[in-house]
This record gives C-alpha cells, structure tokens and sequence, in this order.
C-alpha cells in the first residue's frame, strides 16, 4: 500500500493542478534532464533484476538501454524504478516514469482506456503453471480444486479464472502483490499450483528452496506479448521507443552483433546495413535523433538475438528455447516493418 | 454619541460583515473544490484515461478466496468492492473483539501483584508493541503457519475438523425446517432473562433481597432451546469436509490468511488497548479503591462498581483511537494474501479496470465511513459513560 500512494498521489496531483497546459514532449524532458526514468520489475531473473552490487540486467532492461542509448547516446544514463503490477499504470501516467519496459501484456483494454500505447513486442510469453513434483500431476487439466498463487495485478488472474471455467474446474486463487511473497507462499506449500507468463516460472523457481522438486506443465493457456509501454499522445516519443526495438531485431536479421558493427560500419557494401547504421537513408531524421542512433544501440547493447541468449536464453540460467521469439525466418514470429 | 450608531450604514454592521467574508470563504472553497474537479476530467479525458462509474457494472472475470456473499468469476466489479468490504468488515470486528479481550486481560494482568504475571505481561506489551506489524504479520504467515502439514497429512479432529496448511476446515451446518423455532426459542430466553432481571433489580432495590440470576438465566438461555430442538428432533444436519483430489471440500474453511491476519492485528492492537487501561486503572484514586473496601464491599463489587466505572472514563477515548488504527491496518492484509477491501477492489479491480481515482476516491470514502461510524458510537459511549456531576 504504502509503494502504491506515491505515484497514485502524484497522478491524481498532476490530474487535479495540471491546469489546461500542453504537455512538454517527453523526449526534450529526458534530454534537459539527461537521464532516461525507465520502469521495471521490483526483480524477476531474466528479464530485470538488479545485482547484489545494484547492477540492473535482463531482456527488459536492455530495452531500456537501447531507448537510452538512442536518445542519449549512452545506454548508462538510466534511472531504473522498481514497479510492482499494481503500481505500474500509475507511475507511467503520472510522469514518473518515461517508458515501462516490465513485462506488460499488449491488451485491448489496456492499450485503449489507460490513456497508453503499446509501442511493440520484445518477448513472446504465455501463461503456465508451476507444480510440485509430488502431486503428480502430468497436465493442467488435472488441477480440478487446486489453490492456486497468483501475483495480483496482471492479465494472469484473469486467464486463470478463464481456463478453469472452459474446462469445468473449481480453484481456490491465493493472490500476493509482489513476485517474492507468491513463490514464497508456493514454496511453503500454501498452493498447489503456482501460475504466471512461462518465461517467469522458470526464473521464479530458481528461488524456491528446492527447484529440482517443482516442474513446469506442457499447457500455455494464453497468449501474453509483453513490450514497453508510453503515454498516449506523444507520438515522437512513441516512435522512438518503438523503433528502438526494432533496430535490435533488425540487427539480428542483418547479422550486425555487438563484436562486429563497427567493422560492418567501416566495410559494408549492402544498403540495408548501411541504412540502419546510418550512413545513407532517411537515417535519424524522422526519428530526430543522430544519425547514428541504431548504431548506439547495436554498439553498446547488442541485437535481439545478443540480448535474449545472454539473459533467458542458452547463455544464463534460464536456458529458455528462442520459441516464438526466434526471428520470422528463422521460424519464430519477431519480425520488424522494414528499417527504410 | 448615541446617534452615530444609529446612522450606521449597514456595511458597517458586525454582522453583516461577519456574514460577507464567510459567504467569500464559502464561494472560495466551493470554486477550488469545482475547479479541482473540472480540471481533473478535463485532463482525463485529454489523456484517454476512461472515466466514469460504469465499470462497476462490467464482469469481473477474476476469483476470490474469501468471500461472505455469493461470488463467482461473472460477478460484476461492483461485486468485488461489496466481497472486499464485507472481509474488511470482517477482520475489524473481530479484531476488535480478540484484542479488546486481550487488552483488557493483559492490562489488568500487569497491574496484578503477582510478580510473575505482571512481568510476563509487561513482556508481551513491550514486545508486541514495538516490533512493526507489517513484520509480525509476515512471522506469523510466513514462519509459524509453515509448520502445518499439508492437506494430505491434515491434523484431525475426530475425523470431521482438519487442519492444515490451506486452512481449518470445519463442518457447516446445514439448517432444516424447524429451526428458526429453536431462535425463536432463544430469542423468547434472551427476552425472559431481561425481564427477570429488571425484576431481581427492582426487589433489591425494595427490600434489600439479592437473587441469584445465573442458574435460572442459563436454564433459560440454554435449557429452553435445547429442549424445542430435541421436542422438533434435532432439525440440523452437517456437512462435513472431505478430501478430494488436492484439498478438503465441503464444509466450511477458514483461511490460513485470516488466521495470520486476525492473530497479528489482534495481539498489536492489545499491546495498546492493555497500556489504556493500565492507565485507566492507576488514574482512579487509589482513596476510592479504600473506601470502598471500608464500606465492606467484596473485592470484585469493588472493581465492578468503583473502580471500573471511572476508569472507563479515561479508557474509551483511547480505546476509540485504538479501534480506528486497527481497522485502518487491517489493509497490511494485502501483503499476505488476505483479500480485504484494499487487495481485491484497490489492488486486482484497480489494475484490471485501470480507473484509479474512482476506486481510490471509493475506498478512501469507505475508510472515512467506517472509522467516522466507530468514533460516533464511541462518543455516544463515552458520553453516557460520563461523569454525572451532581
């Protein structure tokens, strides 16, 4: 409660004193103020988590790198706050943020009646659940009666409800507001099911006391696209965001990595390559950024594919398969309109 | 002299005057609070934030765990703010209930000249009452529940109480025809004693004779209905919970969440109310407690009659604050699970619906109700328990 009255407190000021006064553009705020205010998780592996040292990583967090190192020229120059699923809208809306990047599902409400837009896909999730190894249990539609935990807040709830009534199944829903007190509460064997997006499972059982005794069921009940998220009616900022994104995924496509770019840079004949770093095209000016902006990100963040392996995928602990989240040639469904 | 006044023009009349700057005062306050508002759905709508009350009546399509009215997944969002407030009522009153007991209790207890039980209580109020409760109630749902089993190695009772984990399960009863005879029949016995001792009250008062009101009032309270159930052959079944599958079904459980909520807030919240009456207690003159005792009054008529009467005095006002902290905390339930007023409606129906200012402005207001509602009954209390200076 007391994490919600902040920025429940400063919307309803912003609403309430704002007077009729047209809103600055978000991207000339975040440059004055030279820092980049992203939303993220209060600590979900994978996808943002900050270290023992404060150190944020994971997949959302490199999005807000790359947001920053176009706007800014330097990935480092964010300010990272911790959100949980509650408090997030709020803090968007009220300015307190500029851009939530935390695993958001991409919803018809969400999208047309907060007063938000989706700018974009960067991971492909759906929801699943986490089970005991001692139950038993080889499918979700085994789980008639089960009390099940679930974080409050999210579209989860709402597919559970869902699921368990297509298939005639009663459950018992045990909700917590942050990620730690559900596994915790799972972990205690309060529930029997622990259900969440699949990529959060994995990341959430790494946290329990014994993780070799929890498996994750074959049934995803919903589809869950998460991306980033910006105020409604700032439509430079919102192509920024959303063309930030795509720059990592058309990098993967055209093979630039991290390694390579500047030799890419110095040597490469193919036009495409050459568009997005900048050298011909269009370039940065639609965007009213440098030229070099899609350069930034690739130098100092990594493409899509850099930065999925190094945080869910083969290169952490995770070890999540690319799935759906592989690019469209490749047999996924990541895919960008083309960067021209 | 006399004549400038009466040529006073009327701006210059005391009351008059008086009576302009409030109308200002009002006009201001009224233009803020309507300035404040257009202004708030001006920006609103500016921004393509819905807006409104409509949402209330849309399908909620979420579950709860607890619920004292019928609620499923179709139920509306209006629903969920009358399940959420009805588990805030819950928690209140019996909050209320166990720590006003246990405050009373511990109170006394550490004005006992019994060394070992004043100090032990003297160490449950200065430990209870300076560790947060956010804290206690994070040990008690998180550490002490964890020693239960789980539902498959229940502790049970007789075979129709369990207990685990997710829960006390108990029997419920089911009510068949003829039962509301029994209430009857009790009510008539509640009706009865009353009378009784009006009666007894009145005759002492006349002649000096004390009666002895507990047997016969048991035998009508108790006795009486007892013997229309027995008369009508025990119209009451119960159903009794079972394990199915993964849990106990049937019955009636009372959750773990509950449990740990109700216990925290219950043992905080007496730490104060027990200092209250401690305090209520030592301000009453210790020459009274004598003379009392001088008059041949047994020593429990003497706290009866003299000393808890004055000390109420200084009890109730305290005691009132305490009962309006208590329910004001009882929204920490959120951080363990227990779906009050604040986690069901100002949690998961906030973030489903999005429209924060009407929920928040809704909850806020039902707060604002419910503690103006207890600190008028405590008033009325208090008042009535007065002092009547003579």
């Amino acid at each position: 409660m007391k994490k919600l009255t902040l920025p429940i407190v400063a919307t309803a000021a912003a609403l309430v004193f704002a007077a009729a006064f047209t809103q600055a553009s978000t991207k000339e705020e975040v440059t004055k103020r030279g820092v980049f205010n992203c939303g993220v998780s209060t600590g979900l592996p994978g996808f943002s988590i900050a270290d023992e040292k404060g150190v944020w990583a994971g997949i959302d967090v490199d999005v807000c790198k790359a947001i920053a190192a176009a706007t800014l020229g330097d990935a480092s120059k964010i300010k990272y706050i911790p959100l949980n699923a509650k408090e997030r809208f709020t803090a968007l809306q009220s300015g307190e943020i500029d851009a939530l990047v935390r695993g958001t599902t991409w919803t018809l409400t969400r999208d047309t009646s907060l007063g938000l837009n989706f700018t974009g896909v960067n991971y492909y999730d759906g929801q699943g659940f986490l089970v005991s190894k001692k139950l038993g249990v080889k499918s979700a539609l085994e789980l008639d009666g089960a009390a099940v935990c679930i974080q409050s807040g999210t579209t989860t709830e709402l597919n559970l409800a869902d699921y368990f009534k297509e298939n005639n199944m009663s459950y018992k829903a045990v909700v917590f507001d942050t990620h730690d007190a559900t596994a915790k509460a799972f972990d205690n064997g309060r529930c029997d099911v622990l259900t969440s997006d699949q990529s959060q499972l994995y990341g959430l059982r790494t946290h329990l006391s014994k993780p070799e005794d929890a498996v994750v069921l074959p049934e995803v009940i919903s589809k869950e696209p998460l991306g980033p998220v910006v105020r409604q009616g700032d439509d430079a900022w919102f192509n920024i965001v959303k063309w930030s994104l795509n720059a990592m995924i058309q990098a993967e496509e055209l093979g630039i990595t991290q390694a390579n770019v500047d030799e890419m840079k110095a040597s490469s004949k193919s036009p495409a390559v050459r568009r997005l770093l900048g050298l011909e095209g269009i370039a940065g000016k639609g965007l009213g950024l440098n030229d070099d902006w899609a350069y930034q990100i690739i130098k100092q963040v990594g493409n899509y594919g850099e930065v999925f392996e190094r945080n869910v995928g083969t290169g952490s602990p995770l070890k999540i398969e690319r799935g759906l989240n592989a690019l469209w040639n490749k047999g996924g469904i990541m895919y960008t309109p083309p960067l021209r | 002299m006399s004549n400038v006044s009466k040529k006073q023009h009327w701006w210059n009349n005391a009351q008059h005057r008086s009576l302009f700057f409030q109308l200002i005062l009002v006009g201001l306050v009224v233009g803020f609070f309507w300035f404040i508002g257009s202004n708030t759905m001006a920006n609103l709508e500016k921004r393509g934030i819905s807006t409104g009350f409509g949402f209330l009546s849309m399908k909620s399509g979420f579950g709860i765990l607890q619920s004292l009215i019928p609620y499923s997944e179709s139920s509306t969002f209006g629903r969920t703010f009358v399940v959420g407030l009805l588990n805030t009522l819950l928690i209140s009153v019996l909050g209320i209930f166990f720590a006003t007991i246990i405050g009373f209790t511990m109170g006394v207890a550490r004005l006992s000249s019994n060394w070992l039980v004043s100090r032990l209580a003297a160490v449950y109020i200065e430990t209870f009452r300076n560790i947060p409760l956010l804290l206690q109630m994070f040990f008690w749902y998180f550490a002490v529940l964890r020693a239960l089993p789980g539902p498959r190695q229940s502790w049970s009772a007789g075979d129709v109480a369990f207990l685990n984990i997710r829960g006390l399960y108990l029997p419920r009863p089911i009510f068949g025809d003829g039962f509301l005879m029994v209430v009857i029949a009790f009510l008539a016995g509640v009706l009865l004693t009353e009378l009784l001792r009006r009666w007894a009250k009145r005759r002492q008062d006349q002649t000096g004779q004390q009666f002895t009101l507990l047997p016969v009032a048991s035998g009508l309270l108790v006795g009486l209905p007892l013997l229309v159930f027995f008369l009508l052959g025990s119209p009451l079944t119960w159903d009794i919970p079972a394990l199915k599958g993964f849990n106990f079904r049937g019955g009636m459980t009372i959750i773990p969440e509950l449990t740990a909520l109700l216990t925290a807030i219950s043992i905080y919240t007496g730490t104060f109310i027990a200092e209250a009456v401690r305090s209520g207690i030592l301000a009453v003159n210790p020459g009274q407690t004598e003379a009392a005792s001088a008059l041949g009054l047994h020593r429990s008529k003497v706290l009866k009659l003299v000393v808890i009467p004055q000390a109420l005095r200084v009890i109730i006002p305290q005691l009132t604050s305490q009962y309006l902290n208590l329910v004001k905390n009882s929204s920490l339930a959120t951080a363990i699970g227990y779906p009050d007023l604040v986690a069901v409606f100002a949690g998961t129906t906030l973030n489903q619906t999005g429209q924060a200012i009407e929920i928040i402005a809704m909850t806020m207001g039902v707060y604002l109700f419910i503690s103006l509602t207890i600190s008028g009954f405590m008033n009325w209390y208090n008042k009535k328990m007065m002092m009547v200076e003579r």
